[in-house]
């Protein structure tokens, strides 16, 4: 990195200005109001923990953490289901590193790799792709899983394998879609959440536009931001200011990358390959209408759910889990029953755990050390 | 799979459109970029990489504050980029 972008990196952050912010922010705070802000993805959850960006915010101002880490919300019976498929004569299970560990009822990945399935590690569904080729005698399934951001290259990579006539690859398709998640979450009674700070990379995919049913329907303030602790403090600003005035607008504080319109290659690849399915299951959160894809009939043979006969497994959440009501915003990590004691990154119980983006997982490597110092200044 | 991670294009490659040879941390990788559009990217553009598809073109700017971010993000950014480096995409 030369000195120009150290420069900049300083820049978004410096104390001095994040303090600033900070002031700033205290006086759009009523005092004794409360507001519940929540973040969306689990990139911001990790900023926030990682920077103590509550340690910056009034007592008034509450980060909510919600639903956005794709790992964390896929349900138990989809990974037994995987794991059913990977034990089938001939297949090569495909998928990325962050599911390796990720529990069903029959243990994990790593736990059917023990038993002797073909489960292999890749980054990219193109490296999927590869090995099918290179195994003209294997099936080979990429097991999907991913909001918009890893959408579009699953849909790439079925369009790529349709080219080729490739005949031994399919996808086992677990992407969900964030808009129908977060009208689940307004429509559950419990909530108390006065506005949202909006996903960064999913909003260069979706664009700005689909979050305005949350401002002009349910009157929420909703501000997409960047992964800088600056950006996080700017959002919550500009969330603030709204909430003040009595607005509820779609605002986006990360047009540095997040064009207005999203990517509409991305959104049209998605589009010929995928479609709504009626409903999927969320872990924490339940059924949701139209929260996931599945592959069209159009390309039926590269979808694993129709090339093999797929048990469709529901297993319910482990009960002392949580996570959906970490998920949801009704308690805080640290209030779940098991956190930090029976599940732990190393143990995890619950989907939260697992992801180094999950709001359990984040909490428990750094999020502890802001409560301590809150706790300490509170007590000095 | 979350992360996305900035690199710099170097080479578009001639003999398979849409991709392109980018530079990401010191090391040279494939990456479709058929996602970008309009003009698309040319040698020297830097773009967010998700799972092997460039999604987002960026300044450079941008791609050193990201970078930054994802270094602090410790061993899911460290899991991520050995993930990449044992990536073939072709």
């Amino acid at each position: 990195m030369g000195p120009e972008g150290m420069r900049f990196v300083d820049e978004y952050r410096d104390r001095e200005k994040a303090q600033a912010l900070a002031a700033n922010i205290a006086t759009l705070v009523e005092p004794g109001r409360r507001y519940g802000l929540m973040e969306i993805c689990g990139g911001h959850t990790h900023t926030i923990y990682k920077h103590g960006i509550e340690d910056y915010l009034p007592e008034e101002v509450q980060l909510v953490h919600g639903p956005g880490c794709p790992v964390c919300v896929i349900p138990m019976g989809r990974v037994d289901d995987a794991i059913w498929i990977a034990e089938q004569e001939g297949v090569i299970m495909t998928s990325f590193g962050d599911l390796l560990r990720v529990p069903g009822a029959r243990g994990s990945f790593l736990d059917a790799k023990a038993r002797g399935a073909d489960i292999q590690m890749v980054y990219s569904p193109l490296d999927s792709l590869r090995i099918a080729r290179n195994n003209p005698d294997r099936r080979v399934v990429f097991m999907a899983i991913g909001f918009e951001t890893t959408t579009p290259s699953t849909a790439m990579t079925v369009l790529r394998a349709a080219a080729e006539g490739l005949e031994n690859f399919s996808v086992f398709c677990n992407h969900v879609t964030i808009i129908p998640a977060l009208e689940a979450i307004l429509a559950s009674p419990d909530l108390h959440i006065d506005g949202f700070i909006g996903p960064g990379h999913v909003s260069t995919v979706i664009g700005c536009e689909p979050y305005r049913f949350i401002a002009e329907k349910h009157g929420r303030p909703f501000v997409v931001a960047g992964f800088e602790p600056l950006d996080i403090l700017q959002a919550i600003q500009m969330l603030l200011l709204q909430l003040r005035d009595g607005r509820s607008e779609v605002e986006n504080q990360y047009t540095r990358v997040v064009p207005w319109e999203g990517n509409q290659r991305a959104l049209q690849a998605i589009d010929e390959v995928m479609e709504p399915r009626p409903t999927f299951e969320w872990r924490g959160l339940g059924w949701i209408p139209h929260s996931a894809m599945r592959i069209r009939e159009k390309y039926a043979r590269f979808d694993a759910e129709r090339v093999f006969d797929v048990p469709a497994t529901r297993v319910a959440d482990p009960p002392a889990c949580q996570c959906g009501e970490v998920l949801r915003g009704t308690i805080k990590p640290w209030e779940c029953k098991v956190f930090g004691t029976a599940c732990t990154p190393e143990t995890p119980i619950g989907t939260c755990m697992v992801s180094s983006e999950g709001a359990c997982a984040a909490y428990y490597n750094f999020g502890r050390f802001t409560r301590l110092r809150v706790r300490q200044a509170g007590s000095a | 799979m979350c992360l996305g991670i900035p690199g710099e294009v170097l080479t578009l490659d001639v003999e398979r459109p849409g991709m392109a040879t980018v530079n990401v941390g010191g090391a040279r990788r494939q990456v479709n970029v058929m996602l970008i559009e309009e003009d698309g990217v040319q040698p020297g553009d830097w773009v967010l990489i998700h799972v092997g598809f460039a999604l987002a073109k960026i300044d450079e700017e941008e791609a050193q504050l990201t970078l930054s971010y994802l270094e602090e993000m410790g061993q899911a950014y460290r899991d991520e980029l050995q993930a990449l480096a044992e990536s073939r995409i072709d």
